[in-house]
C-alpha cells in the first residue's frame, strides 16, 4: 500500500476527509439540539395536567419493535457501505434497499402511534407532558424521513450513475447519520418508553 | 373557505402595510434604499459583474468582504436605534412637554420597546458576529496558508442566510408594522401569544433563526478549514492568534447555536402549533426558556470576542515589533476563556430562584472566568513592555480597548457576585457593563482588523489623520454615555425604561448620555469619510508591497489586493511568526503548479431566498407559501448536492500568466510604511474636495450619463 497517490487522488482523498470530518462536526451540533429536547421532556413530562401520563399512555412492545427495526436497519447499512466500498454495485443496493424498507417501516409505525395518540385526544396541544414528547419523537422521526429522503435519491443517482467516489463519499455519510439517529433512538426509548414503566 | 384566507393566510390584510412615519421611513431606509444601491452598482457596473462575480461568489475573500458591506450597513441602522432610545430618554422625564401627541419623549412606551430589541439583536446578530465572519473569512485562510476553506458552497450558503435573517428583521416596517416589544431575548411568557398576539415576536424568531442555522453552517466550515487545511508545518502551537482565537469562538458557536436553533423552534411551536413548553398555562415552563436562551446567550458574547481577542494579539504584536510576551500563554488564555464560558450562563438570572448553592457555583465561575481574560490583557500589555511603538491607528483602538474593557471586565466581576447582583439586576449598570465589552472589546476589535486589514481588502491602507479622529470621537463618546451609565444604575434607574419621575434628578445625566452618543455618531461619520478619503487618494496610499505595517504572519506574504488562488506556492511554516522568519531568509523560486478551484454558485442565493419565504410564511401563517418553499430548498439542496461537475483547475501556466500580469501592473506609488501619514487628507481637505467634485459635476452636466 505504500504506492504514492497522484495529485488528484491525493486532493480526491483529502475531500473525503474534510467532509466525513465537517459531518462529525455537524452530527455533534445535532445532538445538542436533540439535548434541548431531552431536556424539556425531562422537565415538562410530569406537566400532565390531569391527562394521560407516560406510564398510561405508551406501549412498550411497539417501541421495542420500532427499537429492533432500527437496529437492525443499522446492521443491514452496515454490511451495504462494505459492499458499497467494495465496488459491489448490485449487492449493495440490496443491503441499502432492505435498510430502506426498515427505515420506512419504522416510521410507518411511528406515524401510527401517532394517529392513535391523536384520535384518543393527545394531542401536542393537550399538555406540556405531550407537546415534548411529540416534538422530541416527532423530530427524530422527521431526521428519519430526511435520512429516507437522502437515502433514495443517492440510491436513484447509483442506478443511473454507478458507484462514482462521489456518491460512495454521500453513502458513507448517510450511514453516519443513520447510526447517529440509532443512537439518538435509544436515548429515546431509554428515557421516554422504558422511564414510564419506572 | 374563502380564497383571501387561503392566499394570504389567517393574519395579513392590508393594515400590515406601512402607514406610520416609522415604518414608512424605515421601508424606504433600510429595504428600498439597499435595493435601489444594489441596482444602481448593477446598472453602473453590469449585472454579470455583481451576480456572477460577486452574489455566486465562492471567495471566502469576497464573501468577507460581503458580510462586512452588510454588516457596516446594519451598524447605521442599530446605531439610529440607539440614538432613538438616548434621545426618548434624555427627554423622557415627566416635567417635560408632550410631543408629537405622547405624554413622554416622543415614543409610545410600546414603540421604545420594539427599537430596544431590534437594536440589540441587529448589533449583535447582524453588526457584531456578521463583521466577525467577514473577518474570519478574509483572513484565516490566508494566515493558515490555505487557498480557500473546507466546503466553499457552505460559505456561500452561510453568508446568504444571514443576509435573508437581515432581510426579515427589517421586513416588519414594510408589512406588519411591528418588532418584538420583549428585549433583545423574547423572554417567557412575554413572547407568548398570550402576551405578544401579533407578528413582532415571529419577526423575530425567524430572523434570528435563519441567521443563526447560517452561522452554525459556517463555524463548521471554519472548524474543519483550521484543523484540516492549515499549510505544511504549520503546527497548532504555530497557528496565528486570530487563527487561533477565530478556532475558539466557532468552537464555541458550534457548541451553543444548536441549542438556541432548538430553542427558537419550540418558540415557534408554541406560537404557531399551540404547544406548552414556556407558557404559564397548559404545563409549560417559562423558567426553561431562561435557562435554554442564557446556555446560549453567554457564550455568544464570548464568541464575539474571541475573534476581537485575536485581532488585538496580532495587532500589538505587529505594532510594537517584537513577538507576543508569551504566546502559549495567550493561547491557554483562549482557550481558557472559551470553556469556562459554558458554564456561567446562571449568573443572568441569580435572582429567579435558582437557591444559594447554585448561585455560589455559578458565581464562582463568573469571577473565575476574569482570569483567563485578565491573563490575555497582561499578554497583550507585556507586549508593549519595550517594543518600539508605532501609533498607528489600529494601535489606538487597542490602547482604546485596554481603557474600556477593563471597566467592563471590572464591572463585570462585580456582577458575578450573587449578592451584588441582588442589588444592581436589571438595572443601567448591567446594561453598561455589556456595553463596555461588546462596543469597547468587540466593535472596537472589529475596528482594528479592519484598519489593520485594510490593505488586504483594497490594495491600499485607510486614511491614519481621519481615523485619528474618528477614534477620538469614538472614545470619548464611549465614555459619556456608558459612564452615566454605570452611575445611573447604581442610583437605581432599571434598563428599558421609556420615562421616569422628575424627582429621580436622573435626566442630567441621561442628557450627557445622549451628548455622548450623539459623538459616538461623529465618530462614526468619520469612519465614513476615513474609508471615502482613502479610495479618493487610494493610489497614494497603495499598497505595493503587500506588507505594509512590517507584519509577521502569512496574510503579509500575499500580493494587496489578494489574487483569487491566495498563494501561488502553498508555503511551507517551520516557525510562529512565519513570515517574519521568511523574511528574514530569501525564499527559493519554486515551479508553479495546477491549482483546483471550486466554480461559483447560485445555490446558496436560492436556498436562501427560500428560506425566507418559508420564515415569512411562517410568520404570517401562510400555509402555502411555507410548504412551497420548505419543498424549493430540498429540491435545491439535491440538485446541488448530485452536481458532481463543481471544481475547476487552474492550469499552472495560467497561474504563471496570471503572476506575470499582476507584477507588470504593480502600481509604482511609494510603500505605505514610508509614506507620510501627516500627508494623509484632512477632513477639511476632503470636504473641499468633495465641494469641488461636486462643482466639477454640475458644471460637466455629468450626471446625464446615467
Amino acid at each position: 500500500m505504500a504506492e504514492a497517490l497522484t495529485p488528484h487522488q491525493a486532493h480526491e482523498e483529502a475531500a473525503n476527509e474534510r467532509a466525513t470530518f465537517g459531518f462529525w462536526v455537524y452530527l455533534m451540533t445535532d445532538l445538542l439540539m436533540f439535548s434541548i429536547l431531552f431536556a424539556a421532556y425531562s422537565v415538562l413530562h410530569g406537566n400532565t395536567l390531569g391527562g394521560a401520563s407516560p406510564r398510561q399512555l405508551f406501549s412498550q412492545p411497539v417501541a421495542l419493535t420500532e427499537t429492533l427495526i432500527l437496529l437492525t436497519s443499522s446492521f443491514t447499512n452496515g454490511i451495504g457501505m462494505y459492499r458499497a466500498r467494495e465496488g459491489k454495485k448490485n449487492q449493495m443496493l440490496v443491503w441499502f434497499g432492505i435498510t430502506f424498507l426498515l427505515g420506512l417501516s419504522f416510521l410507518g409505525l411511528e406515524i401510527r402511534e401517532f394517529t392513535k395518540f391523536f384520535h384518543e385526544g393527545h394531542t401536542l396541544t393537550s399538555s406540556g407532558f405531550l407537546s415534548s414528547f411529540f416534538v422530541l419523537v416527532g423530530t427524530h422521526g422527521l431526521h428519519i424521513t430526511s435520512g429516507l429522503l437522502w437515502m433514495g435519491t443517492t440510491l436513484g443517482f447509483v442506478m443511473a450513475r454507478g458507484l462514482t467516489p462521489g456518491l460512495v463519499r454521500k453513502l458513507s455519510l448517510l450511514s453516519l447519520f443513520w447510526h447517529f439517529l440509532d443512537i439518538v433512538w435509544i436515548f429515546i426509548f431509554t428515557i421516554v418508553y422504558l422511564q414510564a414503566l419506572v | 373557505m374563502n380564497w383571501e384566507h387561503i392566499i394570504l393566510g389567517n393574519r395579513l390584510n392590508m393594515d400590515a402595510l406601512p402607514h406610520e412615519w416609522f415604518t414608512i421611513g424605515g421601508t424606504f431606509g433600510f429595504i428600498l434604499l439597499p435595493i435601489a444601491a444594489v441596482l444602481l452598482l448593477g446598472k453602473i457596473k453590469g449585472w454579470k459583474w455583481l451576480w456572477g462575480e460577486w452574489f455566486t461568489s465562492v471567495d471566502p475573500k469576497r464573501i468577507g468582504i460581503m458580510y462586512m458591506i452588510v454588516a457596516g450597513f446594519m451598524l447605521l441602522r442599530g446605531g439610529l436605534d440607539a440614538l432613538m432610545l438616548w434621545l426618548q430618554q434624555a427627554l423622557g422625564s415627566s416635567n417635560m412637554p408632550g410631543f408629537l401627541g405622547v405624554q413622554h419623549g416622543y415614543l409610545s412606551a410600546d414603540h421604545f420597546q420594539q427599537i430596544v430589541t431590534a437594536h440589540g439583536n441587529i448589533m449583535v446578530f447582524f453588526v457584531a458576529m456578521a463583521f466577525i465572519f467577514g473577518l474570519v473569512n478574509f483572513i484565516v485562510p490566508l494566515q493558515i496558508g490555505a487557498r480557500d476553506l473546507a466546503f466553499p458552497f457552505l460559505n456561500t450558503l452561510g453568508f446568504w442566510l444571514y443576509v435573508a435573517g437581515v432581510l426579515m428583521v427589517n421586513m416588519f416596517f414594510a408589512v406588519g408594522g411591528q418588532y418584538a416589544a420583549t428585549g433583545w431575548l423574547a423572554i417567557a411568557p412575554l413572547q407568548g401569544k398570550m402576551f405578544s398576539p401579533g407578528v413582532g415576536v415571529d419577526y423575530w424568531i425567524w430572523s434570528l433563526q435563519i441567521s443563526g442555522v447560517g452561522t452554525t453552517i459556517a463555524a463548521i466550515n471554519f472548524i474543519v478549514t483550521i484543523i484540516k487545511m492549515r499549510a505544511p508545518g504549520m503546527s497548532m502551537w504555530k497557528l496565528p492568534l486570530f487563527t487561533w482565537g477565530s478556532l475558539c469562538s466557532m468552537c464555541m458557536a458550534v457548541a451553543v447555536f444548536p441549542l438556541l436553533t432548538a430553542t427558537l423552534f419550540l418558540s415557534f411551536f408554541d406560537r404557531y402549533l399551540g404547544t406548552h413548553f414556556f407558557t404559564i398555562a397548559g404545563g409549560g415552563d417559562p423558567m426553561l426558556y431562561t435557562s435554554m436562551i442564557w446556555m446560549w446567550g453567554h457564550p455568544e458574547v464570548y464568541i464575539l470576542v474571541l475573534p476581537a481577542f485575536g485581532v488585538f494579539g496580532e495587532v500589538v504584536s505587529v505594532f510594537s515589533r517584537k513577538p507576543i510576551a508569551s504566546y502559549v500563554t495567550a493561547v491557554l488564555g483562549m482557550i481558557g476563556v472559551s470553556s469556562l464560558a459554558l458554564s456561567v450562563w446562571v449568573h443572568h438570572f441569580f435572582t429567579m430562584g435558582s437557591g444559594a448553592d447554585v448561585n455560589a457555583f455559578f458565581g464562582l465561575m463568573s469571577m473565575v472566568i476574569a482570569i483567563p481574560t485578565a491573563v490575555l490583557m497582561y499578554v497583550w500589555i507585556a507586549t508593549l513592555y519595550k517594543g518600539r511603538i508605532r501609533f498607528s491607528v489600529p494601535m489606538l483602538w487597542f490602547l482604546g480597548f485596554v481603557w474600556t474593557f477593563t471597566i467592563g471586565g471590572v464591572s463585570g466581576v462585580m456582577l458575578g457576585i450573587p449578592p451584588v447582583d441582588f442589588q444592581l439586576h436589571n438595572s443601567l449598570f448591567l446594561v453598561a457593563h455589556f456595553h463596555s465589552n461588546v462596543v469597547g472589546g468587540v466593535l472596537f476589535g472589529i475596528f482594528c482588523g479592519i484598519n489593520y486589514w485594510f490593505p488586504k481588502f483594497a490594495g491600499f491602507r485607510l486614511n491614519e489623520r481621519i481615523g485619528r479622529n474618528a477614534f477620538w470621537f469614538w472614545i470619548v463618546g464611549f465614555s459619556l454615555s456608558f459612564i452615566p451609565m454605570y452611575i445611573l444604575g447604581l442610583m437605581g434607574a432599571t434598563r428599558r425604561l421609556d420615562h421616569y419621575d422628575a424627582s429621580t434628578g436622573w435626566q442630567p445625566l441621561y442628557v450627557v448620555m445622549l451628548i455622548g452618543g450623539l459623538t459616538i455618531a461623529i465618530g462614526v461619520a468619520l469612519q465614513l469619510a476615513q474609508i471615502l478619503a482613502s479610495v479618493i487618494e487610494r493610489k497614494r496610499l497603495a499598497d505595493t508591497t503587500g506588507d505594509p505595517w512590517d507584519g509577521r504572519t502569512l496574510e503579509w506574504s500575499t500580493a494587496s489586493p489578494v489574487p483569487e488562488y491566495n498563494f501561488t506556492h502553498i508555503p511551507t511554516v517551520s516557525t510562529r511568526d512565519a513570515f517574519w522568519e521568511m523574511k528574514k531568509k530569501a525564499l527559493a523560486k519554486q515551479k508553479f503548479e495546477d491549482i483546483h478551484a471550486v466554480k461559483n454558485t447560485s445555490a446558496g442565493v436560492w436556498i436562501s431566498a427560500f428560506a425566507f419565504l418559508a420564515g415569512f410564511g411562517f410568520v404570517w401563517e401562510i400555509t402555502w407559501l411555507w410548504v412551497v418553499s420548505l419543498a424549493a430548498i430540498v429540491i435545491s439542496i439535491v440538485m446541488k448536492a448530485f452536481n458532481e461537475d463543481s471544481e475547476y483547475v487552474i492550469p499552472a501556466a495560467d497561474v504563471k500568466k496570471m503572476e506575470a500580469e499582476r507584477l507588470a501592473h504593480k502600481p509604482k506609488a511609494p510603500t505605505a510604511a514610508e509614506a507620510d501619514s501627516a500627508e494623509d487628507m484632512s477632513v477639511w481637505e476632503l470636504v473641499k474636495w468633495l465641494m469641488a467634485y461636486a462643482m466639477e459635476v454640475v458644471r460637466t452636466k455629468r450626471w446625464r450619463k446615467l
